[in-house]
């Protein structure tokens, strides 16, 4: 390549492109996307940002470690098909984690621009490259020499996508489970349309099936058939468990058995999934709430607040212990719903939910808190204010506050769980049984798309390992060079590994 | 290489009226019908525009693979399913077994009360439970005779079996909970009784036992979605805990359970369903009778 003129601080577009967005008053009446993907121009002038500086930080802060200033040259030299070529060598969802992954902590949140200006628009290149790929029809099909491994992956989301991919490119006979009819797990029944259209998803779905895996609904592994017997009976050679943590949780005050509280998770599956909002053509029926109130502040909480609007609330109130400092959602989702309308109540916690009467929900009683000492979280603990109790009228209130691990598999599997029911793995997320590998929500509790993924790449290099196959990430990525690169004249990562053919 | 669904759905081989409101589906579906025990249940959804309903498993077997299911039409769902479904037919989705097996304990002499929508699902209990030694007293109530059904299953099955119903036309005249009294008078040493039915069916049986002090499990029916845990819709007061019935059970100790709580739980989505009763109603109408036509919407 000619050698380029390295671009300084000063050279670049100083204000960040900003993606055009939906009216906050229409599209809070409607579940179509709110914020729209660049155009060819506004990613042209996004990607000049990028200095392409040699630290690149941004790669170590993505959690599959994206190649990200190398896309981002493709696409300043309008070469787009190759900057789906270099995401896709470590995410296979651009489209899906260009719109979900919180950047701002991530690959944006340590870029060497944001020092001095606004960071650049990572997540919205990736996305814009990413729903290129969909218009065009682009996929990632590597050549696969087929090898005669059969590998099972437990749970269609986010970890079991990214596992199930990188098993696929090395050859393995792969099959994913889901127990929903529809396969996607927290894609499809949690993120609503207007963040994550259903439709991105499928044609993320469509493109690893491209690469040959099969996907079984309407399977609930662990009661149709265990982790043992997919490994002693059906032939598996390695299973991946990425089931997820559902389970919500509740806080255990007085009144949570009312109708009209419900969990996040079942609103959202209610509403996404079931598509109840389109009822009657759906029969899956919803009550929405007229004065809502959400209990958490993360991006679930935010999904369920803007879902509530859409299905015409005409009050939405968010409840959170502390303040919004420590609100665990992304940037840009608190602030779209800000923009919508929801109201805030910082630094406030539901002590009961309200009767009517009639076991309706009629509203909540809070109480103000302050913030303590930091806990074990490093967060400031929050503390009830005395005499500081007041009351809020709903008629829904919904409890975003998290998961705990789901118990099914625990229950159906000797599998090795942790003190909270989770999934012990180690390192590698190799669990207490040889072949079995475990990752994302069901071994860490809740965490994000991004995070899930990374594991589910993490466990397949596992798999790889313990299945004797070469990691084409070990052979074909620069890697920081050993002292001795090679021993007896065969590179190091290639130690260790023969070709194995096992008898048709 | 289990292909539970994949393609066309399930195919429905058998179907069975036991009155205009009963009626009996045999499913394919082997893997299930191999991993199916007593107290289980699937996740039903009949077409792409359904909803997910739950039916516990009222039988299976493992040779023909098949499961089969005993439906009460009530709501909009299932009277459609009466409506729509033929043999040959594909279910959309089903999913399971789900839930918590059944227990069947070293018990010596065993009560399996049925009622209602409750009286095909107590039929594998009874029969778990006579092949394991146990001496089976069974008790099924109907409201008449025309609606009874698998009176011969059950007397294969039961040791004794006491069938009631509300008007006296056979059996005894009264409720599953006459046939209790009768039962318990009968017999001092019954260990163990498992009951099956609506709410207000279970809550009775569970108060007919407590003074004996005889171990009652029920099976619970919430309102879910996903029946993995995931929705947390069929959350249960089971003493101070709470419980989802769909991981946690669905079968729990009787005298535990908060009957008046699940009732109360079981209205929650009533106005959109009475609604969706109503515009189904109205649908049949204008078709004026099966066959003629869609004017579905």
């Amino acid at each position: 390549m000619a050698a380029k003129k390295k671009k300084t601080i000063r050279m670049i577009p100083q204000a960040r492109t900003p993606a055009h967005e939906q009216d906050p008053r229409e599209r809070a009446c409607n579940f179509l996307e709110v914020t729209h993907s660049y155009d060819v121009e506004q990613a042209q002038l996004e990607a000049e940002r990028c200095l392409m500086c040699p630290d690149q930080p941004c790669v170590r802060g993505c959690p599959v470690n994206i190649s990200i200033p190398d896309f981002i040259e493709r696409i300043t030299e309008r070469d787009y098909r190759g900057a789906y070529d270099v995401i896709t060598e470590a995410n296979l969802l651009p489209a899906v984690c260009g719109r979900v992954c919180p950047q701002e902590n991530q690959c944006e949140g340590v870029c060497t621009v944001g020092d001095t200006l606004e960071p650049v628009a990572i997540g919205r290149l990736e996305r814009w490259v990413g729903d290129l790929a969909i218009k065009e029809g682009w996929s990632n099909v590597p050549y696969i020499e087929k090898n005669d491994f059969k590998v099972g992956i437990v749970g269609s989301g986010p970890a079991g996508m990214a596992c199930a991919a990188d098993m696929a490119k090395a050859g393995c006979d792969v099959t994913v489970f889901e127990a929903f009819h529809e396969a996607g797990g927290v894609l499809k029944y949690g993120i609503p349309d207007f963040r994550l259209p259903n439709t991105v998803v499928d044609a993320e779905i469509a493109k690893l099936e491209k690469l040959g895996i099969q996907f079984e609904c309407n399977t609930l592994v662990g009661r149709l058939f265990s982790i043992e017997q997919m490994i002693e009976e059906m032939g598996f050679h390695a299973v991946f468990v990425g089931t997820g943590a559902g389970y919500p949780s509740f806080m255990g005050i007085p009144g949570e058995s009312l109708n009209g509280v419900l969990s996040a998770n079942e609103l959202l599956t209610r509403c996404n999934l079931m598509h109840a909002r389109e009822f009657p053509n759906y029969d899956t029926p919803m009550q929405p709430g007229k004065q809502v109130v959400v209990i958490g502040a993360g991006n679930t909480a935010m999904d369920a607040m803007r879902v509530c609007l859409r299905l015409g609330a005409e009050k939405v109130r968010c409840l959170y212990r502390r303040s919004k400092a420590e609100a665990p959602a992304r940037a840009e989702e608190l602030h779209h719903a800000e923009q919508e309308g929801i109201e805030f109540q910082w630094l406030a916690s539901p002590l009961e939910l309200l009767d009517d009467g009639k076991r309706n929900v009629r509203g909540v009683r809070c109480t103000r808190m302050t913030l303590g000492e930091p806990d074990e979280s490093g967060r400031r603990r929050p503390v009830p204010e005395p005499g500081s109790e007041f009351e809020v009228e709903a008629d829904m209130v919904v409890y975003a506050i998290g998961t705990n691990a789901n118990p099914i598999i625990g229950q159906t599997s000797k599998l090795k769980l942790d003190k909270r029911g989770y999934i012990a793995a180690d390192a590698g997320l190799a669990t207490s049984i040889p072949g079995v590998f475990a990752g994302g929500d069901i071994v860490t509790g809740a965490a994000t798309v991004i995070e899930a993924m990374g594991a589910g790449r993490r466990a397949a290099r596992g798999m790889k390992a313990f299945l004797g196959l070469r990691d084409t990430d070990f052979i074909y990525q620069d890697r920081p060079a050993e002292p001795v690169a090679t021993l007896f004249g065969i590179d190091r990562a290639e130690h260790g590994y023969a070709r194995v053919r096992l008898p048709r | 290489m289990p292909n539970s669904t994949g393609g066309g759905g399930c195919e429905v081989v058998t179907r069975q009226d036991f009155s205009d409101v009963t009626y009996l589906l045999e499913v394919r579906h082997p893997l299930m019908a191999k991993a199916a025990r007593p107290g289980q249940f699937v996740i039903v959804m009949p077409h792409e525009h359904g909803e997910r309903i739950p039916l516990t498993i009222a039988d299976f077997d493992r040779v023909k693979g098949t499961i089969t299911l005993v439906i009460q039409a009530v709501g909009k769902t299932t009277r459609e399913m009466q409506r729509d479904i033929k043999v040959g037919s594909r279910l959309h989705s089903l999913v399971g077994p789900m839930g918590i097996p059944s227990h069947i304990g070293q018990a010596k002499k065993v009560l399996c009360v049925g009622g209602g929508l409750g009286v095909a699902p107590i039929f594998p209990q009874a029969r778990a439970y006579k092949e394991s030694g146990a001496y089976v007293i069974g008790v099924v109530g109907f409201r008449n005779r025309d609606l009874m059904f698998w009176e011969d299953k059950f007397r294969a099955c039961c040791d004794e079996l006491i069938v009631c119903t509300d008007d006296g036309s056979a059996g005894i005249k009264g409720m599953v909970t006459e046939g209790i009294r009768e039962a318990v008078a009968r017999h001092p040493d019954i260990d163990e009784c498992v009951a099956i039915g609506p709410p207000v069916m279970m809550k009775g049986c569970a108060e007919a036992t407590r003074p004996y002090k005889i171990r009652t499990i029920v099976s619970l029916n919430p309102v879910m979605v996903d029946g993995t845990g995931m929705c947390g819709g069929c959350r249960v007061k089971i003493g101070d805990r709470v419980k989802f019935a769909c991981v946690d059970g669905p079968d729990f100790d009787g005298h535990l359970v908060d009957f008046d709580d699940l009732m109360f739980r079981l209205q929650r989505y009533r106005a959109t369903e009475r609604e969706a009763s109503e515009r189904f109603n109205e649908s049949c109408r204008l078709r004026g009778g099966p066959g003629h036509g869609e004017a579905e919407h």
